[in-house]
């Protein structure tokens, strides 16, 4: 399973990084991207959700981790 | 309720509330006093309180603006209410100072950032769809950048006290305001003479910080997520904000249509478009907008505080070494249209060389 580490990494680059992961990902394979603001959680969220992607998150001391699945 | 709070303020009905008041907010500060067209207006205010502290000496241009350092400290409240005060540093401060200072100068060329120019459209000021399109120009090449893996590096936690010095310099600038002693300028006309009463522009201030804090309102961001990721979230707030100013200035009559002697603004559309396109550019490659970056550094990011000291020094710069533009005037009953000198047009060239330069020098691959 492939991690994306976006930590630090200001708006855009969250997003962008996440979207260029996801790009080939078969059906049904997973990337865990971590994140440390609010904002890129969010972003990241509305942007997978509009790519027809699952995703759960854990949050551990301001630390998140989204586990993103492509559905189709 | 927090969270209740927070999914309103990241849904898309949260947006574009968020822009309906600041459109409406801003067009009325006009009618409070603030100057035409400049209800808001993230650089002009800026250029107002870095001439209000003796850093350019243009005196009609000298006013400590309440509004700068109560979007700080609204963001500030915010931040700290909803648990998102986090420090961190260490992003290329020095490059941010410099886009800073550049986007700034490109703004002053326009006459207004990105907010102005949504609100100058909005009173009717054609020159603002020229400055719009370079704006989105200069965004869109930052775009270009961003998805060939441009970078300002990574910044870290760091420790607490060091947060707080952005807001602790607001809120120091904010009792000057109050206090109004004899070493801060204030100008007796032109536009840094004209301003709504200090109490209204700190309540107005202090409620756009908190909810553009909470929803991360930000006008480049809009149509950078347009052209980069196809994500039009931010750009339904940014259209709630013009429609609202719209809609407002209708009602108040202050809708003028037309290219010719607008407010503080000029008719010379090749630095309009230039202007903005250098400031759009800055912009993009530095996070945000005008207004995010003071959002944001009320929120802990220090890096964002250091671009907004880079806008301030900037202001003073583009003043000092006669780089702003001048607006249209009427010389004899006919119309004299205004722009930049030779100064200003060399500042901009050099501003989008720099841009470019970082654009095409600071990559990183990454899968």
């Amino acid at each position: 399973m492939k991690t994306v580490d976006v930590t630090g990494l200001s708006c855009p680059e969250p997003v962008v990084r996440t979207m260029a992961a996801l790009k080939g990902l078969p059906v049904g394979e997973k990337v865990v991207v971590l994140a440390d603001t609010v904002t890129a959680r969010d972003n990241i969220m509305r942007k997978v959700q509009q790519m027809d992607c699952e995703v759960s998150v854990t949050e551990e001391a301001n630390q998140f981790s989204l586990t993103i699945t492509r559905k189709a | 309720m927090r969270n209740c709070v927070t999914r309103f303020f990241a849904s898309r009905c949260g947006i574009i509330s968020v822009g309906v008041i600041i459109g409406t907010l801003a067009a009325l500060l006009v009618s409070f006093g603030n100057p035409p067209n400049m209800g808001v207006c993230v650089a002009c205010f800026e250029r107002d309180l870095a001439g209000a502290l003796g850093l350019h000496r243009a005196a009609v241009v000298q006013y400590l603006r309440p509004e700068i350092p109560a979007f700080v400290l609204g963001s500030l409240v915010a931040a700290l209410v909803f648990g998102e005060f986090r420090v961190r540093a260490g992003s290329a401060p020095i490059v941010r100072f410099l886009l800073g200072a550049f986007a700034i100068i490109g703004a002053l060329v326009f006459l207004g950032c990105p907010w102005r120019a949504i609100l100058r459209l909005a009173g009717g000021d054609l020159n603002a769809l020229v400055g719009i399109a370079g704006l989105a120009c200069g965004i869109g090449g930052g775009a270009w950048f961003l998805k060939n893996g441009f970078t300002l590096g990574r910044s870290r936690e760091t420790l607490k006290p060091v947060g707080w010095i952005m807001p602790g310099l607001m809120f120091g600038l904010l009792i000057l305001a109050f206090a109004q002693p004899a070493f801060i300028f204030a100008s007796e006309k032109g536009p840094g003479s004209m301003h709504a009463p200090i109490l209204v522009s700190l309540g107005v201030g202090l409620l756009i910080g908190f909810l553009a804090q909470r929803s991360r309102f930000c006008t480049m961001g809009a149509i950078r997520d347009a052209l980069l990721i196809r994500d039009f979230h931010l750009l339904y707030g940014v259209a709630a904000m013009l429609a609202a100013a719209f809609a407002v200035n209708l009602i108040i009559g202050r809708f003028n249509p037309g290219f010719a002697m607008q407010p503080i603004a000029h008719s010379n559309h090749l630095w309009n478009f230039l202007g903005m396109a250098l400031s759009g550019l800055a912009f993009a490659l530095a996070g945000g907008c005008p207004g995010r970056q003071l959002f944001l550094s009320g929120e802990g990011d220090t890096d964002a505080g250091v671009f907004v000291l880079g806008m301030i020094v900037g202001a003073g710069f583009a003043h000092n070494f006669l780089l702003a533009s001048v607006p249209d005037k009427l010389v004899d009953a006919v119309l004299q249209v205004g722009g930049p000198a030779i100064n200003g047009q060399v500042a901009v060239a050099l501003g989008l060389a720099f841009c470019l330069a970082l654009g095409f020098s600071m990559r990183e691959r990454f899968e």
